[in-house]
């Protein structure tokens, strides 16, 4: 099971801010271990980010994200005490969500 | 008159370029400022803050009886008092020493194996992200190492030897880049370590999560890095000299504001 990750979501008029910190190794498929052999690709494929149960943003990611990757985005109409889920899935077919609520 | 005109254009042509400088000190600034709002060094954190409840090891306990020099289960504030006398190892310790110290003592872990671990490995990232979650307690607090034992004071003259001393092939100390102001690496300023080189600088900062490698330093792997820049012999894991070295940092950080856990580039 991978790590949890960290979802703040602030809202600030009609407007929430939600900023997501998430626990992945994202290793490219590039790189070479000691012994010299390849280190197979890791990486987050699918993520989507959802505002009381309804998807709002869905993106495909691929390798050229960063380790530990950090997400923000905007939500129009999201008010305190709304729950927002963030979801991914990589390219081993690992899933990890969790939820947030907007304060 | 055209010479006139010719200079007030010179004139103007200068001071826009003046606006438009800014130092590479105010980017890296303005770099870690953008960064910092997303530290993943959180992460760190939070899988320290399990470690330190979670009951684990042979004898299946949590590290939170762990006496980090304030009293058994004491976190807060303990970071900016480290590395200290403890008298029932009968010996000055810094953060992961004494982690490892508990791990041993209270868990039944094998302490010359997580030693002899490399970093990022293993148990010894269990270490790293304690210190994290240890160091983040104290977050915003200022140093005030003591130094009324004997061992203490002598941790430090040690410190201060090993950080004037020269040697290797480049014929490098501590103080070859640590030892006076305004001095950098590429575009990395260097503190000077021989005073307090103020709030969240140098000891101040570490753990840190280091953006260009993604991995998280304790002062430990920090301290080894500097070595292996110095072309030294790699100093053994919580070994004298680098705990020697850390009272010698810490003492002289004293007054400086805690903002561990930081990120650097």
């Amino acid at each position: 099971m991978a790590d949890p990750m960290r979802i703040r979501a602030q809202a600030a008029g009609d407007k929430t801010t939600v900023r997501v910190l998430m626990s992945h190794e994202m290793e490219t498929g590039q790189r070479k271990d000691s012994a010299g052999k390849l280190i197979p690709a890791w990486f987050i494929q699918e993520v989507t980010a959802a505002h009381n149960g309804k998807t709002v943003l869905t993106a495909e990611w691929g390798p050229s994200i960063s380790k530990n990757p950090f997400l923000q985005f905007v939500v129009k109409g999201a008010k305190a005490g709304d729950k927002i889920t963030i979801s991914w899935v990589d390219n081993k077919g690992e899933k990890r969500s969790d939820e947030a609520t907007v304060t | 008159m055209k010479r006139n005109l010719l200079l007030g254009l010179a004139a103007t042509a200068l001071c826009a370029g003046a606006l438009a400088q800014k130092s590479a000190a105010d980017g890296i600034a303005e770099y870690r400022k953008m960064l910092e709002d997303g530290n993943p060094a959180d992460l760190y954190e939070a899988k320290g803050e399990e470690l330190w409840k979670k009951a684990r090891g042979p004898k299946n306990v949590s590290l939170q009886a762990c006496d980090l020099g304030q009293g058994p289960g004491v976190v807060k504030g303990a970071f900016v008092t480290l590395p200290r006398y403890f008298a029932d190892t009968g010996r000055v310790q810094d953060l992961e020493d004494r982690l490892v110290t508990c791990m041993v003592t209270l868990q039944g872990l094998n302490g010359a194996e997580i030693v002899k671990t490399p970093f990022g490995k293993g148990e010894m990232a269990n270490v790293t992200a304690l210190a994290t979650y240890v160091a983040a307690q104290s977050r915003g607090l200022r140093f005030n190492l003591p130094q009324n034992h004997a061992q203490e004071r002598e941790s430090y003259e040690v410190g201060k030897r090993a950080f004037f001393f020269r040697g290797g092939s480049h014929d490098f100390s501590c103080a070859s880049c640590h030892g006076e102001e305004g001095k950098r690496i590429r575009l990395q300023d260097l503190p000077n370590l021989t005073k307090n080189p103020g709030d969240g600088i140098g000891f101040a900062a570490w753990p840190a999560y280091r953006v260009s490698n993604g991995q998280m330093w304790g002062m430990q792997l920090r301290l080894n890095d500097c070595y292996r820049q110095q072309r030294f012999p790699y100093p053994g894991f919580a070994s004298e000299v680098t705990i020697a070295l850390g009272t010698y940092l810490g003492v002289n950080a004293k007054g400086a504001e805690s903002i561990a856990p930081a990120i650097k580039r």
